[in-house]
């Protein structure tokens, strides 16, 4: 007979299960299944009508690290994502430090004005920055107005950053305004106290402070920006490819279409995130340290 | 203690919009004095002490440290550190870190800093502590850890903010006799915030009481206690009975007032009153008699019914009603060591108060 303490432990333990069953089931058969699927093609190759052929190779490795089009195509991403990343964070830290520290009666609406362009589709919203940069556009128009004439804003890099910065911020501002909103100012105070100038005490105490806000918020908008395509197609005028551009015509249409040399740069990416992101981890913690 | 001048605060002002935080406060204290800030919330001592450390500025008036006019310093060039309510530790930082930060801003060189933060720390009795985070550490060690950090800088003003508010009670007399011993190794002028008169007694050299952003007095721990210059701080400091009353004349060194019903007190003046002020007449409860009554009233006697009587053991506390509008508190202490409660008064019983005029004082306000 067992113990009451078993027979308790074995009921919660069943249940636990029961309740982690239904989550689990998802993430296997929609997360890890197809991740194992990509993987798998990444080491095959593909026939003249763009199927799938099952004999295992490493050219499409070899034809990522060896070509420049794909090289370039990584670089590209990594760097638009560390510029976009970067720039969210110098906008989004002074915006996420004025919203804590207004009145409390206002922090909710001024975060709410943060969240309300999503309650709009981006692809939408990609598609009003085209008519805002666009030759005939809104700032052209006040420019011609104010004697400068016309620019080229549209299809341009420019206009990827542009766009890219701005569906991102959200999710840069909203982590940093957590981190803030705990962080007690009056540590500042102490710090001016002790010694300390504006600067001194923002590097050496409130910086590492929020440290978890600023990785929580770079992470966030590095991860999506690495992949994307929407942006750098609508608003850049897909010039350059940039990693999602490149993924996204090769699995749809590239002709013949190429899923297994799609699914080595999708590993590859995920490799290049995951060890960026260690890399960053390591940095940053070193910093609150 | 010497006689200069470590704190002068010359008819400083503070407006939060249309608040006054402090009105026209004049104030100078002494090097090496524990000077203590005493009022209810609200009452504008800690803005004063704000402003003193800089994190404030005055809306008019100026502040003086060791003569040399503050104006617009900013607070990391001030010559004063903060001991904060909250403490504000750096809850990054462990206690040696927390207790370094100033002299690294100071610039102050590697093997003084490790010197200093050592005998800071054997000041504090937290030796042994260095590498613990803040959250690792007991409320009474956090508070050690701020005095610490504040005073390992060598401040000319150290500034305290309610720094014992946070401890349960017995800690917190605790730090206020260790805190007292303190200030008195170190020789620095203390200037400390608080709303609990007992701490300010206790700890004090002198006090300064406020209310409403008004200084109202400023004296040792006996002269607030003894003779308060107003109703607000005889009231605020300790209990007393007040009756309100009309001066009708003067008695000697006394001054006699009179109740709307026509009973008669004397008691000593803070200031000149001329006869028909309207006054508040103040005894404390410790200081009036109670006798059995034996036929006749003794001077500054008064005839009166016992109504509750309770022991709280160093004290028995006695409300007599003297009239149908009036009642009296006498707190008599319990010199004798006995279980036997009819030895003491009586609700119900007859008894006869005797205030002493030496004991008592007529305030205006």
């Amino acid at each position: 007979m067992a113990t009451i303490q078993q027979q308790q432990q074995r009921r919660d333990r069943f249940r636990l299960a029961l309740l982690l069953t239904p989550g689990l089931l998802w993430l296997l058969l929609f997360f890890a299944l197809p991740l194992v699927i990509i993987f798998v093609y990444s080491f095959m190759t593909n026939d003249a009508l763009g199927r799938v052929v099952y004999e295992p190779t490493l050219n499409n490795y070899i034809t990522i690290f060896t070509q420049s089009l794909y090289v370039n195509a990584y670089l590209r991403s990594i760097w638009a994502s560390v510029l976009t990343t970067v720039i969210c964070l110098l906008i989004g830290y002074p915006l996420a430090v004025f919203i804590a520290r207004s009145p409390q009666q206002w922090r909710m609406p001024l975060l709410m004005l943060i969240l309300i362009p999503f309650w709009t589709n981006f692809l939408v919203r990609i598609y009003a920055w085209q008519i805002i940069l666009a030759n005939n556009g809104i700032i052209n128009g006040l420019l011609e107005i104010i004697g400068v004439g016309r620019l080229t804003l549209l299809n341009t890099e420019g206009a990827t950053l542009i766009g890219l910065i701005y569906g991102e911020l959200p999710f840069m501002v909203l982590p940093l305004y957590a981190a803030i909103d705990r962080f007690d100012f009056t540590l500042m105070e102490a710090a001016a106290d002790l010694g300390a100038n504006k600067v001194q005490a923002f590097l050496r105490i409130m910086l590492p402070m929020t440290m978890p806000g600023i990785v929580a918020g770079s992470v966030l908008v590095f991860i999506p920006t690495l992949g994307q395509f929407v942006v750098s197609e609508l608003l850049g005028g897909a010039k350059v490819d940039y990693l999602g551009n490149l993924i996204q015509r090769l699995f749809l249409r590239a002709n013949p279409i190429n899923w297994p040399l799609g699914s080595a740069m999708a590993v590859l990416m995920m490799l290049v995130l995951l060890v960026l992101i260690m890399m960053y981890f390591r940095v940053t913690s070193e910093e609150e340290r | 203690m010497s006689d200069s001048i470590a704190i002068e605060l010359r008819d400083v002002v503070k407006r939060f919009g249309d608040v006054v935080a402090v009105d026209h406060v004049n104030l100078q204290i002494r090097d090496g004095e524990f000077f203590s800030m005493l009022g209810p919330s609200g009452c504008g001592k800690t803005s004063t002490l704000r402003m003193i450390a800089g994190f404030e500025l005055p809306t008019a008036g100026s502040i003086l440290i060791h003569g040399r006019e503050m104006g617009i310093t900013p607070p990391h060039m001030r010559p004063v550190n903060t001991v904060f309510q909250s403490y504000a530790l750096f809850p990054h930082m462990t206690v040696a870190q927390n207790i370094a930060f100033g002299l690294e801003m100071r610039k102050t060189p590697k093997d003084e800093i490790a010197r200093r933060v050592k005998e800071a720390l054997e000041l504090v009795r937290l030796s042994g502590l260095e590498e613990r985070r803040p959250r690792q550490l007991s409320g009474g060690q956090q508070q050690r850890v701020a005095l610490a950090r504040a005073l390992v800088n060598h401040p000319e003003v150290l500034l305290l903010d309610e720094p014992l508010g946070a401890l349960d009670q017995k800690l917190r007399k605790e730090m206020q006799l260790e805190l007292k011993s303190l200030q008195a190794r170190v020789g620095i002028t203390f200037v400390f915030v608080t709303h609990d008169q007992e701490e300010a007694l206790t700890m004090s050299d002198r006090i300064a009481v406020m209310n409403k952003g008004k200084l109202l007095q400023v004296g040792t721990p006996t002269e607030i206690y003894e003779r308060p210059n107003c109703r607000f701080v005889a009231d605020f400091i300790g209990e007393t009975n007040f009756i309100d009353g009309v001066v009708i004349g003067r008695d000697g060194n006394y001054t006699v007032l009179e109740t709307p019903e026509g009973l008669r007190f004397r008691g000593l003046a803070v200031r000149p009153l001329s006869d028909g002020t309207q006054v508040t007449y103040s005894i404390r409860p410790e200081k009036v008699r109670l006798l059995a009554p034996n036929g006749e009233l003794p001077p500054n006697g008064l005839a009166g019914t016992v109504m509750t009587v309770n022991y709280i053991g160093s004290d028995t506390r006695i409300t007599v009603r003297i009239n149908d509008r009036r009642t009296i508190d006498v707190w008599e202490q319990n010199t004798r060591s006995t279980l036997d409660r009819d030895e003491y008064w009586q609700p119900g019983e007859a008894a006869v108060i005797v205030c002493p005029p030496d004991n008592a004082l007529v305030l205006s306000e």
